[in-house]
């Protein structure tokens, strides 16, 4: 297993956004999570990365106990995350922000840094724009480049939450195809609204509901669930 | 040309009017320029944590001072020559900026502000405390005959003025290599954006402090050097009041520019050169123009510059 949470409980002055997460992810796997608005989605993930401080239960990674880890350590054991909101680095270039993904992985190897910067703007069909303030992106544009980011830092486990949100439909399509070619590189957990999106990607999907574990299974099993289809997709609309 | 072929160009380019300044511009004025230099240093200093880290301290005085009265106190009562007396300075505004910025960067924002300017007022009235040793706000001068390196008389106006430049060019220099180098990027990295910067897997915390201790010991630099070459060291100079020029010096001149810093003490020294020879209300005409130049610059003069005419401007 690549991650595995234990009981992982996040409380809110005493409101529960999530409740004893069992979870386990294995390595090569391309995982979604859906559930309803609310059903504490980004608060597990959050938790995974160090960025949400549990209140309760384990994380651990490759075999390792992280849960007491800062969020820049577990990144550096081979984490990448991408924002729910865009966060780049807006005043910089676009070459920039790839290239301080890579640098923080690649260190002083300039020539090492020049060549996976190059490879992710290829990659991501953005390098005509490498000088360009990432300000000065379009939104569908920054969503790439905050995957390109990720990319850069070659992650074994990359944890994406909601990627398309607010992307148009043929961006959509393009995010697709790129989800597909990474599924042989590394592991992906994947918070996602976009049903089409979860259906064309993942291989295993596990449902939140209410900060807990509701189902767990391929998306056939899920589509198949009723009590998926009460909670979340609506009789008749799987 | 290559932007970092531009920015060498501006950087020897400055370097080298300043050093055939001296030998066209009256005494009075090179006088001037000498301590500019010597402030610029100090402005530098502030930039790197303000103009590149993003973090806006109100207690930059409490470095200066450490310098400046590292270096005094071991010539005025150890009689330590200058060289081991500045290496001293540099060892007290280091550890003061260890400590100082170990504690502060718990904090952030508006929070950041006030503890930094607290801790600046407790080292003022530290510097008052021991007055016996300090003099307190009387301070006391260095004496001519102390003020020797390697043979050379540093009240002489002309080494004055070149050892000035020196410690400029080397801090200027260094300033303009780190903000290419990959520690300056991760700096404004941090600056832009920190959250994002901390999962991209970058210690945030640890790499702001090293950020205020190489602020702090510049800043220190700049301290040490301005009691040795102007042979004075006083309790104004840890007083809020030069906690805020810095930062009024960067942001006149362009936070976040290597060569804002100078340009910004050079402006404001003769503005208020000008302004006090012109009227006793000199701090109104002072005070209006820092407000235009606010409105009309608000990236300073050469940030002004980088935005609409040379985005290389480092």
């Amino acid at each position: 297993m690549i991650l595995s949470t234990c009981g992982l409980t996040k409380a809110y002055a005493g409101v529960a956004a999530n409740t004893d997460i069992d979870f386990d992810l294995p390595v090569g796997q391309t995982r979604a999570i859906i559930g309803p608005n609310g059903a504490g989605k980004s608060t597990f993930v959050g938790m995974v990365c160090g960025r949400i401080p549990a209140t309760r239960g384990s994380v651990s990674f490759d075999g390792t106990d992280i849960t007491t880890m800062a969020a820049h350590e577990r990144i550096r054991k081979g984490m990448a995350y991408t924002f729910q909101i865009t966060s780049v680095f807006q005043g910089l270039s676009v070459r920039e922000n790839i290239n301080l993904a890579a640098r923080r992985r690649l260190g002083k190897n300039k020539l090492a840094v020049t060549r996976k910067t190059d490879e992710v703007l290829e990659r991501l069909n953005i390098a005509n724009r490498s000088d360009q303030l990432a300000s000065n992106l379009s939104y569908g544009h920054q969503r790439i480049l905050e995957i390109g980011m990720g990319l850069a830092q070659d992650p074994r486990l990359f944890i994406l939450d909601e990627p398309t949100q607010g992307l148009a439909e043929s961006e959509v399509d393009d995010f697709n195809q790129l989800m597909k070619s990474m599924d042989t590189e590394t592991t992906i957990l994947l918070i996602e609204h976009n049903m089409n999106v979860v259906m064309a990607v993942a291989e295993y999907i596990t449902v939140l509901d209410q900060g807990m574990v509701l189902a767990n299974g391929t998306p056939e099993e899920i589509r198949a669930n009723t009590a998926v289809q009460e909670a979340y997709l609506g009789t008749g609309h799987g | 040309m290559t932007s970092t072929a531009k920015s060498n160009t501006l950087h020897f380019g400055l370097l080298f009017f300043l050093a055939i300044a001296f030998l066209v511009l009256p005494e009075y004025h090179s006088g001037n320029l000498a301590r500019i230099m010597i402030l610029a240093i100090y402005a530098m200093g502030y930039n790197v944590l303000f103009g590149y880290t993003g973090l806006l301290s109100l207690g930059h005085a409490l470095f200066f001072s450490a310098g400046m009265y590292g270096l005094g106190l071991t010539m005025h009562l150890n009689g330590w020559t200058p060289a081991p007396a500045f290496v001293a300075a540099l060892l007290a505004s280091t550890i003061v900026a260890a400590i100082v910025g170990f504690l502060v960067l718990r904090t952030t924002g508006v929070a950041f502000m006030i503890v930094t300017l607290m801790f600046a007022q407790a080292g003022y009235l530290t510097i008052l405390y021991f007055g016996t040793y300090t003099r307190g706000d009387e301070g006391f001068a260095l004496q001519q005959a102390t003020r020797q390196l390697i043979g050379f008389d540093l009240t002489n106006p002309s080494v004055r003025y070149y050892t000035a430049l020196i410690l400029f060019s080397v801090v200027l220099l260094l300033l303009a290599y780190l903000v290419r180098s990959p520690f300056g990027r991760t700096l404004v990295a941090i600056r832009e954006n920190g959250e994002r910067a901390k999962m991209l897997g970058y210690n945030v915390t640890a790499i702001k402090l090293q950020a205020v201790i190489l602020s702090g010991v510049i800043s220190g630099a700049s301290g040490a050097a301005y009691a040795l070459l102007f042979g004075y060291a006083g309790a104004t100079f840890a007083t809020v009041q030069y906690s805020i020029l810095p930062l009024l010096w960067v942001l006149v001149g362009g936070a976040g520019t290597t060569t804002g810093a100078f340009f910004g003490v050079l402006f404001m020294t003769y503005l208020i050169d000008y302004a006090s020879g012109q009227t006793n209300a000199y701090l109104i005409v002072v005070g209006l123009v820092l407000v235009a130049v606010t409105l009309f610059l608000p990236h300073g003069i050469v940030g002004t510059l980088r935005n609409k005419y040379a985005g290389w401007l480092p």
